[in-house]
């Protein structure tokens, strides 16, 4: 039947090859079957159908299936009927034309039973596959995809070549690799097939080989007669236990079930002769134990020996499903290779990872390299400017609903925000404390205390929501294994953007000069006409409005609460010691190896990210135990002793 | 030499008289002694602050005397407890296993006793198995040891690595800082042995002495800090004073020029930070006892930070000035926190201590570090020079 179909429909895909007809003369041809349709003899009535190319098939068939078909008694025609309070409301197959309030007796309901539906069903694939509606075929597609029904190879490869539309075309290609793979009719079509996957690491592929790779373990005294993956090596115990599941050994007596045995043969606070008292040690209880074995009171314990030899008679093997071995052998190779190009894959993927998650580390510590690294200042409140910048785009976000303007306007603001603060913040505490560091330290973290119960007093303790607009939403997807998100590109660019800037800044301008010889000399450099005070307060501000900046794209990819902050600080800092203070590429630097070495560890252990941070933080321990001036080490007089 | 060393600092004789007062008054209107003017959870209270007095000198001592600005001695404060918790709570279980398995028809095994203590103590983590860590837990008097020993070796090796290669300053602050993050991050997995985020529980309740009532207990605990304060204060007293004394101040002032010299600063660091980091475990392991759980939260970096902060109002470089700052802030903190400090009512807002105090404290910080650097022992001090 499905052979001829085929043919059937490659005529179908040949427009000038139908010829016009009218549905209900078809139907008349084939009238015994369709009346009383049976699932031997309604192959031919389905074939003249498909033949036939008519628009109004594919209707026929559903409602066919639907039990909508009705026959009229006097002359053997076919119509559509729906009940109504009048009797039957009649359609004329071809003409669409109704007929309301039949007489019920006149009709009589055609009811295919579930083997016909199935047929029926099977053809209507085949119309939808080849249907001139894109969007049908592209459901059928999908529904094919979800349940790969080997009966619909031959109608899905006879479609491919009508296909117009390329995607499409490609999809129903591979849909037909998977299904010859999984039910071609010879092992040479499955193995060519199976041969055509490798290479190919989406998630459907390896759905597909693994299950053409399907075992089930078995025990045998001998070489099983089957298609025999591997001998499996067991743990003893494990071993036998499978043993005692499938073959029916005796299981093992545990210490507990000793116990409970003893328990139920207390008579007057004695098993058999041994008082209770005394059961207190293994030994004893063993002992005891086999006394009621010998009395036929509990089953006997599985000696170690006994184990021994169950497990040197019997083996235990992992079988194939698929007898054939040659299919199995191509299967595994091309599994083998898919899961190497996996592997190669997720290597890139934990790369781009290591790549966002330094661009974030790099975001929050770079104003602090400028205050910490470049000024000397120690600012324990720079977490509390990033959460700053992260609620000013929160606040901008409620004032403007339009996310793409928000944003626009929040980064200019948030850097306006906390450049102010961090100005502030300079003049009233910092410059009163520039030869005291430890104590800067400890005043700016009074101020990110304050800061923080600021925070939580005025935007509560719940977690504020920074909506990307919809263009950064979903995520560059390279293939099922790689995919970044377009806010962690957005985050990258960003930091890009910020080392660009950052370093034309130091190098290129009349501000950065300043900057850089008040680092090295502030007396120098004021005797030169500068004046050390404003650039300190400027380059304290620039420092902080940068992390102002830096806020509102982390509060993009993670929740803005008044803890942010805190979150961050520590990592930061760690980020400007590890690269090395007093050097921008020194943090890119410091955060490319914090962010890397972070996502390498989880990889090494995915299910605990803690333990990730826990060995992360002892890695740097001891990294500036070895390099106490970071990465980029400053050398001569700018080192500063 | 008693007499002269006393003669040579009044001081410490009135802090330890003042203590001794304290801790008399204190007895005689608790609730042990039937006065119960002071309840039994504000002597808790009270015990536990003359704990922080404790780890608050030993803090003093590493910063104030030496210059050792460490982030990080609430991690071995942590550790003194989280070791005579384990003793606490494995005594306790043992106790209540072996009573609800005496039982059954047939006398427990060992093997059976010490499996069923791994699940009562475990079973929030999903496990039974004893971890190494707990392999002294047993025993009483090894576990005392652990107190002294662990965070004294964590010190002692943290300590040589950092000085050996001469990290100082706020590089050292942010390592210790790194240092007690590290733990509390550790701690915090269920896996760690020690329960993750659930920590060790229930250790207000004291082995073999179940009929004793909490009243009692409290009191014992608050002689037990007071006289752990009295020795410690001494201790320190001692240590700052005297020759020795002299160079670790000279080290705070100039390292450099200490070294060139001739004295070895880096022993001398060393000596100091694995001494006030031992102190720290005794004065955890009598913490933790009195609040009765602990958990890693409790050494999260903010903790040791705290610290400072309490040294530095109280005033540094003066083993008073640490007793004060932390009685001071401690005792405030708890006050305005605990919510029973009454609302300011401006008419169109309400101050609320709970939201605002965490304000004022950080102010409050900043104000003492830019005005005042002796914190309040120097006011102290004034008066005192005046009269």
């Amino acid at each position: 039947m499905l052979r001829a179909l085929l043919t059937v429909l490659t005529l179908l895909c040949l427009p000038a090859a139908v010829i016009a007809q009218d549905l209900q003369s078809i139907l008349q041809e084939h009238s015994a079957q369709i009346a009383k349709p049976s699932r031997k003899k309604i192959g031919p009535a389905l074939e003249a159908l498909a033949a036939s190319g008519l628009q109004q098939a594919p209707e026929f068939l559903e409602r066919w299936q639907n039990k909508e078909l009705y026959q009229r008694t006097e002359d053997g025609l076919f119509f559509y009927a729906a009940k109504s309070d009048a009797g039957l409301d009649i359609t004329d197959i071809d003409s669409a034309e109704i007929t309301e309030g039949v007489d019920a007796a006149t009709l009589k309901q055609i009811k295919p039973n579930g083997g016909v539906r199935k047929a029926i069903a099977q053809a209507l694939v085949q119309f939808q596959l080849s249907s001139p509606d894109l969007q049908r075929r592209q459901d059928a597609v999908a529904a094919l995809a979800g349940k790969l029904d080997p009966a619909q190879l031959g109608a899905l490869e006879a479609s491919i070549d009508g296909e117009t539309d390329p995607a499409l075309k490609i999809r129903k290609q591979k849909l037909v690799t998977y299904l010859a793979a999984k039910f071609g009719d010879t092992p040479e079509a499955r193995i060519k097939a199976i041969d055509g996957l490798a290479g190919d690491i989406s998630v459907e592929t390896r759905a597909v080989l693994s299950q053409i790779l399907t075992t089930k373990t078995v025990a045998s005294k001998t070489e099983p007669d089957a298609n025999v993956a591997v001998i499996l090596p067991m743990p003893r115990d494990q071993a036998y236990a499978f043993l005692v599941e499938t073959q029916g050994l005796p299981a093992p007596v545990s210490s507990d079930d000793i116990r409970k045995a003893l328990e139920a043969n207390v008579v007057g606070g004695k098993v058999g002769t041994v008082s209770t008292v005394s059961l207190n040690t293994d030994a004893a209880r063993i002992q005891a134990y086999d006394l009621l074995v010998s009395e036929g009171k509990a089953p006997a314990r599985v000696s170690e020996a006994d184990i021994s030899n169950a497990l040197a008679t019997w083996q235990i093997y992992d079988i194939y499903d698929e007898p054939n071995p040659e299919i199995t052998t191509a299967a595994k190779a091309a599994q083998d290779e898919v899961n190497t190009r996996v592997n190669v894959s997720q290597s890139a993927d934990l790369a781009l990872d290591a790549v966002s998650l330094a661009s974030i580390y790099f975001l929050a510590a770079i104003g602090l390299a400028i205050t910490f690294g470049v000024m000397g200042v120690i600012n324990m409140a720079h977490g509390e400017f990033i959460m700053m910048g992260a609620y000013t785009g929160y606040v901008v976000q409620q004032l403007i609903p339009n996310y793409t303007v928000s944003l626009i306007v929040a980064l200019p603001l948030a850097f306006a925000v906390t450049f102010a603060a961090g100005v502030a913040m300079e003049r009233l505490v910092i410059r009163w404390l520039y030869n005291r560091p430890l104590e800067t330290l400890l005043a700016t973290f009074g101020v990110s205390i304050a800061l923080q119960q600021l925070a939580k007093n005025i935007f509560g303790t719940q977690a504020r929501p920074l909506t990307s607009p919809a263009w950064l939403d979903g995520a560059l997807v390279f293939n099922d294994v790689i995919q970044i998100s377009y806010i962690r590109i957005a985050i990258f660019v960003l930091a890009l953007l910020f080392l660009g800037l950052l370093l034309f800044i130091l190098k290129r301008t009349r501000l950065g000069l300043e900057t850089r010889a008040v680092t090295q000399n502030p007396r120098m450099a004021a005797s030169m006409g500068i004046n050390p005070e404003r650039i300190k307060m400027l380059t304290f501000g620039l420092g902080s409005g940068i992390a102002g900046i830096a806020g509102v794209a982390i509060g993009l990819y993670a929740k803005v609460t008044s803890e942010m902050g805190s979150d961050y600080i520590v990592q930061s800092f760690m980020t400007v010691v590890v690269g090395g203070v007093g050097n921008i590429w020194g943090t890119l630097a410091g955060a490319t190896m914090i962010g890397t070495l972070q996502k390498g560890i989880e990889w090494l252990n995915p299910s605990n990210t803690l333990a990730a941070q826990t060995y992360m933080i002892l890695f740097i321990i001891l990294f500036i135990q070895f390099r106490p001036k970071g990465i980029v080490a400053l050398k001569g007089r700018a080192a500063g002793d | 030499m008693s007499q002269t060393f006393i003669t040579r600092h009044p001081s410490t004789l009135w802090v330890l008289a003042f203590l001794g007062l304290f801790t008399l008054l204190v007895s005689v209107f608790s609730e042990a002694s039937g006065v119960g003017l002071i309840s039994t959870s504000f002597v808790k209270t009270l015990g536990k602050t003359l704990c922080l007095c404790l780890i608050a000198i030993a803090m003093d001592v590493v910063w104030g005397y030496c210059g050792i600005l460490s982030l990080g001695h609430f991690a071995f404060f942590g550790i003194g407890g989280y070791a005579i918790g384990m003793w606490l709570m494995y005594a306790r279980t043992e106790a209540i296993v072996t009573h609800s398995l005496s039982a059954s028809v047939i006398p427990p095994t060992e093997v059976e006793i010490t499996d069923a203590i791994g699940n009562q103590i475990f079973g929030v983590v999903g496990s039974s198995d004893f971890p190494m860590i707990w392999a002294f837990a047993h025993s009483l008097p090894l576990q005392l040891l652990m107190i002294l020993l662990i965070p004294g070796l964590l010190a002692l090796v943290f300590g040589w690595l950092a000085f050996r290669s001469r990290v100082t300053g706020v590089y050292l602050s942010i390592l210790t800082q790194a240092m007690t993050l590290a733990l509390a991050l550790y701690l915090f997995q269920n896996d760690s042995g020690l329960r993750g985020n659930n920590g060790l529980s229930g250790l207000q309740n004291i082995p073999g002495f179940e009929e004793t009532s909490q009243a009692q207990i409290s009191i014992a605990f608050f002689w037990a800090s007071s006289a752990a304060l009295a020795l410690g204060y001494l201790l320190f007293a001692w240590v700052t004073a005297g020759k020795m004394g002299s160079v670790i101040r000279a080290i705070r002032d100039d390292e450099a020029r200490v070294r060139f010299l001739g004295y070895h600063v880096e022993s001398y660091k060393l000596f100091v930070f694995t001494l006030t980091a031992v102190v720290s475990g005794i004065a955890g392991a009598l913490y933790y006892p009195q609040a009765g759980i602990i958990n890693p939260a409790e050494i999260a970096p903010i903790a040791s930070i705290y610290l400072a902060v309490w040294v530095a109002i109280g005033g540094r470089g003066k083993l008073y000035g640490a007793v004060i700052g932390a009685v001071f802030v401690s005792l405030l903190s708890s006050y305005f926190t605990g919510g029973s400090a009454p609302d300011i009512n401006l008419g169109f807002y309400v101050i609320k201590w709970t939201d605002w105090w965490l304000v004022l404290l950080g102010l409050s910080f900043v104000a003492v570090t830019l005005l005042f650097p002796g914190g309040i022992a120097s006011l102290f001090d004034k008066l005192t020079r005046k009269s």
